[in-house]
């Protein structure tokens, strides 16, 4: 490589490397703020942590409904994650493997709704939901996200390429469709199955439109539309604020972190950018 | 007679597995979607039933200020957000493409994690680092506008700035896209060009740009979509004001319906808006097709 080359290289790597800690730094902001005392914000520019305390988290966390949303988000996305994935599953288990009638028709309003754009039915799910009595309850809050239209797309498809020997096998043993499922087709592609629950569970996690509609009691609301109660609570304090920021985004932070991997396999295998 | 048997007992399997699916798709998407559009057609509140109005509501949509304000204020919106992002997203994911192991794992961390972050939470911190007294970017405001401004409250400045909070915040799903789709690309087209001498611009304008141009077009008709169906941040930090200025058709839907209470004429708001996106979605549907037959 000549000295001209090298030196353009470094000079692109410290320049990538640079615009990443400027994209990742309102983050690291709000980190700084949150461990700084109330008199100590205002005003302060100092870019580098100055004090560390926990007051402010301590406040988030005992005067605030905080752990009643936390409940709530941890709940719903959880029982929500693994009701999508199940029923994704099941669905596109039938549609890949089993010829029956209506399948074609099932399939064509499968990726039909996928062009559908959910938000827009707000209004009448909301009022379905108010004559089912269903207002202010974790069932309102999880109904509506079941239905996940790109799950049923990725399982059919890893199903199709599962090869058609490994069903014979289980068929020749005497075992039914649903032993094929969960005991050669589900073990088959675990890896589609945590990359689908991680991407479904921070997409609930984050949801905001739908809960914020269905949920107007404090006690029931999930931790995204929590959150936005405490400012007027507190008035403008900046350092509560950013430690509830902190807390609110601390589970799906660490969750990405974990499965990072996996999560960047999903979202590309369900963009089909990658099959 | 038993190959008769056996299928009908496989369909009622199947059955079985997809009427989980079938159900709650039916109860929670395909009723309120029919009666979205019935209710269009009503005078009704949001709870209670009303009467048959015919066209009324879209009528009404011609001359209400205020749908045209959102109408031009969401196309102002995908203009601010799509193609910036769509470029933005491509230059990172070219400038992370060339790093290599933990390096590069690092650098596409720290510009993923922000799609990871609720909504709340990302306006929160831009509302405290656009804060006009404290917050830290407004020496950066001062430059551009020579005064500290408070964007969020400003006519001139609330929708570029939603913009930039929402670049911020969704870039990184982009960026993902486009390195998967620069990883599609086989290493020997870029060792072929290199023998034939070719400059680093040479390979983008002549590889990397013609193979990457399907994930780029996903890109931009997916972000075209998101964007119009935009509300969460406009709500959070500036409730469609000041003066209208940030006003788009989500937050008509949710303002006829919940706090006007005008259930019918929201429908009407809300199945515009939904024509609208199926429309779209279905034209690059056919594009998208189009160009892998081709």
């Amino acid at each position: 490589m000549s000295p001209m080359k090298r030196i353009e290289n470094t000079v692109l790597t410290v320049l990538t490397l640079l615009a990443a800690l400027v994209w990742i730094f309102p983050l690291y902001w709000t980190f700084v703020t949150s461990i700084r005392s109330d008199e100590n914000v205002a005003g302060n520019t100092s870019i580098l942590p100055d004090e560390f305390q926990l007051k402010a988290y301590l406040d988030a966390i005992f005067n605030t409904k905080l752990t009643v949303w936390y409940v709530n988000s941890i709940g719903t996305a959880v029982i929500v994650t693994v009701l999508v994935v199940l029923i994704s599953m099941l669905c596109a288990y039938a549609l890949s493997q089993i010829r029956f009638p209506g399948r074609r028709l099932l399939y064509g309003i499968v990726l039909g709704s996928f062009m559908v754009p959910a938000q827009t039915l707000v209004v009448t799910q909301f009022v379905l939901m108010n004559d089912l009595n269903l207002i202010n309850s974790w069932a309102g809050i999880i109904l509506p996200q079941l239905i996940a239209p790109v799950v049923i797309i990725v399982y059919k498809q890893f199903f199709d390429s599962v090869p058609k020997e490994m069903r014979e096998a289980v068929v020749l043993d005497g075992g039914g469709e649903y032993t094929i499922l969960f005991k050669v087709f589900l073990p088959l592609n675990w890896g589609i199955t945590t990359a689908m629950s991680i991407v479904t569970f921070i997409g609930v996690w984050n949801a905001f439109f739908w809960p914020f509609l269905v949920v107007t009691s404090e006690d029931m609301m999930t931790i995204p539309v929590g959150i936005t109660q405490v400012n007027d609570a507190f008035g403008v304090a900046y350092a509560r604020l950013m430690a509830v920021a902190m807390l609110a985004a601390l589970p799906v932070i660490v969750t990405y972190i974990i499965f990072q991997r996996r999560v960047t396999e999903a979202i590309m295998i369900s963009s089909g950018v990658k099959g | 007679m038993a190959m008769i048997e056996n299928r009908r007992r496989k369909s009622l399997i199947a059955l079985t597995m997809v009427t989980p699916f079938v159900v709650t798709f039916s109860v929670f998407f395909l009723y309120p979607m029919l009666e979205m559009v019935r209710m269009s057609f009503t005078d009704a509140p949001l709870i209670g039933g009303g009467k048959w109005v015919g066209l009324d509501n879209y009528l009404k949509l011609f001359s209400d200020r205020l749908f045209t304000i959102s109408l031009k204020n969401n196309a102002y919106f995908v203009a601010l957000t799509v193609i910036p992002t769509t470029a933005i997203a491509l230059l990172i994911a070219l400038a992370i493409s060339r790093l290599s192991g933990v390096r590069q794992t690092v650098v596409m961390s720290l510009f993923f994690l922000p799609y990871v972050l609720p909504v709340s939470v990302v306006t929160e911190i831009w509302a405290w680092m656009l804060d006009l007294q404290f917050g830290i970017l407004q020496p950066v405001i001062s430059l551009i506008a020579g005064k500290p401004v408070a964007v969020f409250k400003n006519p001139y400045w609330v929708m570029p700035m939603v913009a930039v909070v929402t670049i911020w915040w969704t870039n990184g799903f982009n960026v993902l896209l486009f390195i998967a789709g620069l990883r599609n690309i086989p290493a020997e087209l870029y060792e072929a060009a290199a023998l034939d001498g070719a400059t680093t611009w040479q390979k983008f304008s002549r590889v990397t740009w013609p193979l990457l141009w399907p994930v780029t077009a996903l890109v931009l008709t997916l972000q075209l979509i998101l964007q119009l169906k935009i509300f969460d941040q406009i709500y959070l930090l500036s409730g469609g004001g000041p003066f209208n200025s940030s006003y788009v058709l989500l937050l008509k839907v949710y303002r006829e319906a919940f706090q006007s209470n005008n259930g019918g004429y929201a429908s009407a708001v809300a199945t515009v808006l939904f024509v609208l996106i199926v429309v779209i979605s279905v034209l690059q549907f056919q594009l998208l097709r189009i160009r892998r037959n081709a």
